[in-house]
């Protein structure tokens, strides 16, 4: 296995993440998965969106793209089609990926271009300071829900499952041992997978819902987390406030880029 | 392609762009411009190209913002409500310097208004709808053959420059259809997407500008390794804080621009040399105003007609000189009145600006351009 390091732009580090923040742990992840598929440096494209976990593009040493807050898939799209032999890794926030994204990372599972989605969870907005997302569980604080969120939170991997993403999984920032091999088998996966990793805020979430500081918040995870074997033994009572981790979900559906080659082929096209 | 055929604006305007090397084209259907969509959908795999219906304009303006960064040439094309929805990634292409065009053939508005109507009410959205400060090229065709060559400089100037291009059709133009000869895949002038002109050994930096001002980001894949940002970035790409970059880089978005603006400012003459009045227009309603020029000259009076082709950068020069020699202009548009305030602040003065606007769903008659040219006339022959 390749040394991940090699992987980061290391005169773009320190990076600029709060003391604590699970978001270098989710990154590292991606660069060992990189490394352990031994993946062409010069053919990964790292597309990102904005806010916090976003800025992780700039720190990887790719071809990389920033793009707008939530437009991280369809740009993603665009790069892989333009390019197929190009792998493309989406790094994403939850407020990015499932609201003002939400429109594109369903309609992105649907079509099953070959992209990784890696979804840093924290529960929160991050970047803005704290305001509710559709990942923030009901009643939990914000700054935009300071009595408590009304609002019921999404299921990432059951919304991209029922959207026809083809790889599914879910890991969190205290089982880091096992992320990176997550987001290696979602790279090898050829169509749209979704990698969740939770991963801890304590500045923007943490401390609004005194969840303790980010060992307390990581030591949450590593007792609320279960592999899914595991958890579908458990009763519904059980499974309150616990969830599954590890593959959810695999299928098989055409790839949308070796599938347009056909259409190329039906029009009789194929000259540039 | 060179025998004469029928053809329709907006079939003319996919044409022109898959000549000028479009090879990938992302959309969302929306009256009056879907036709566009359409050829695009028969023709790219036709030429080893890709089409991608998206599920809206966002989308849209996003997938081809990354196909041109993955190495094609791109369009997408769309009409008022949709072209709001582009503004913010326009602006980003803009900033992160990315070629791409993009065709609105517009409707009466605002929001959905009269969807198969004509109109040329997203003027001043060409030019300003976005955020922020950085220059904007937006060309208009008269004719479908117009059409095709428009849509041709576009893709190169946005490849020149590297910066979004819009296409604004009237549906008048967008829908009609015209016998055309178009010419030769040869006879066309392409510009080809430039390339670094550096390794990275060299000290290459993707966005250091050329003498032309304008920089040279390598396509993701050819192993320069890049960052491509929508933030105010340096040469490097990455982000900056700094007040003085930032300045620089906006500076920099307008310069490149604002030195070629006499270049790429295209416009027509008819009937100049004497004349006392002039009809200053554009698109779809320069047809009718031909005719009641024609009409008008034929009743001997003094009438010339220029017509622009460039809206954006604006012909301040060419308004300038107009103004000089003329003792009023009119200004027939199919909205409220919008260009008219650029013409009348470039004309300063020199010579009377009068706006004859129209936006009840129909266009023009040669009749209420010339009772507006009698008018004028009698007026400056006071
Ligand atoms: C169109 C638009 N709306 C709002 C914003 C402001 N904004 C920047 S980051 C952000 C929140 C990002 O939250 P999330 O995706 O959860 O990522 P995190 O910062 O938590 O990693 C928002 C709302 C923006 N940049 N663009
Ligand atoms: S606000 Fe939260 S997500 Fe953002 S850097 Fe700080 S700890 Fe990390």
């Amino acid at each position: 296995m390749k040394d991940y390091e090699q992987y980061f732009r290391s005169n773009r580090l320190p990076h600029i993440w709060c003391p604590g923040c699970g978001n270098g742990i989710i990154m590292k992840s991606i660069a060992k998965a990189i490394a352990k598929l031994d993946m062409d440096q010069d053919k990964t494209v790292i597309v990102s969106g904005i806010g916090c976990s976003s800025r992780a593009s700039g720190y990887m040493d790719f071809d990389t793209l920033h793009t707008a807050h939530g437009r991280a898939i369809p740009f993603a799209t665009g790069v892989k089609l333009a390019n197929p032999e190009l792998k493309v890794i989406v790094i994403t926030g939850d407020g990015d990926c499932t609201a003002i994204g939400g429109n594109h990372f369903i309609h992105g599972a649907r079509r099953n271009v070959d992209l990784t989605v890696v979804l840093f969870n924290n529960n929160i907005y991050g970047m803005t300071g704290g305001q509710a997302s559709p990942l923030t569980p009901t009643t939990k604080k914000a700054t935009t829900a300071p009595y408590g969120t009304v609002d019921r939170p999404f299921d990432p991997c059951q919304l991209a499952q029922a959207a026809g993403a083809t790889f599914v999984a879910r890991g969190t920032a205290f089982h880091a041992a096992q992320l990176p091999d997550l987001i290696a088998k979602g790279i090898q996966n050829n169509g749209f997978s979704l990698i969740e990793a939770i991963t801890p805020c304590p500045i923007s979430y943490g401390r609004q819902n005194k969840l303790g500081d980010s060992s307390a918040m990581l030591k949450w995870m590593g007792e609320h987390g279960v592999p899914k074997v595991a958890y579908e033994k458990l009763s519904a009572e059980e499974r309150t406030e616990k969830f599954p981790l590890g593959v959810l979900y695999e299928s098989q559906f055409g790839e949308y880029s070796a599938e347009y080659a056909h259409v190329i082929e039906r029009a009789e096209g194929g000259q540039k | 392609m060179t025998q004469a055929k029928l053809m329709q604006g907006n079939e003319a305007c996919a044409q022109g762009a898959l000549a000028a090397g479009v090879r990938f084209f992302g959309g969302y259907p929306i009256t009056p411009s879907t036709e566009i969509a359409e050829q695009m959908a028969r023709e790219l795999p036709k030429v080893g190209g890709t089409f991608i219906q998206m599920e809206d304009e966002i989308a849209s303006m996003a997938v081809i913002l990354g196909a041109s960064l993955g190495g094609k040439k791109v369009l997408t094309a769309t009409s008022g409500p949709g072209f709001s929805l582009k503004q913010e990634l326009i602006g980003y292409a803009a900033i992160a310097e990315i070629p791409a065009v993009i065709a609105n053939v517009q409707r009466v508005g605002p929001s959905t208004g009269q969807p198969t109507s004509p109109a040329q009410g997203d003027v001043m959205q060409a030019r300003w709808g976005t955020h922020g400060d950085h220059p904007m090229i937006a060309l208009s065709p008269w004719t479908v053959r117009e059409a095709f060559d428009v849509a041709v400089k576009a893709v190169n100037y946005s490849e020149r420059f590297r910066t979004p291009v819009i296409i604004l059709l009237d549906e008048v133009v967008g829908h009609m259809r015209e016998k055309v000869v178009l010419p030769e895949q040869n006879e066309i002038e392409i510009y080809p997407r430039r390339k670094p002109t550096k390794s990275r050994a060299e000290g290459y930096q993707p966005f250091t500008p050329e003498d032309d001002l304008v920089p040279n980001p390598a396509d993701f894949g050819t192993g320069y390794r890049i960052h491509v940002s929508g933030l105010v970035h340096d040469d490097t790409g990455f982000p900056t804080g700094s007040p003085k970059v930032t300045e620089e880089c906006i500076k920099r978005l307008h310069e490149k621009i604002d030195r070629v603006k006499d270049e790429i400012t295209h416009y027509d003459e008819f009937f100049m040399d004497d004349a006392e009045v002039a009809v200053v227009t554009y698109g779809g309603t320069a047809r009718t105003a031909y005719a009641a020029v024609e009409a008008a000259r034929a009743k001997g009076q003094k009438v010339g007609m220029v017509r622009l082709m460039t809206i954006w950068p604006f012909a301040d020069k060419v308004i300038q000189k107009v103004a000089a020699k003329t003792k009023a202009i009119l200004v027939p548009e199919m909205n409220y009145g919008q260009l008219v305030r650029e013409i009348e602040r470039a004309a300063a003065g020199q010579a009377k600006v009068v706006s004859l606007p129209k936006y009840n769903t129909e266009i023009f008659t040669p009749a209420e351009i010339g009772g507006a040219i009698d008018q004028l006339v009698s007026e400056v022959a006071k």
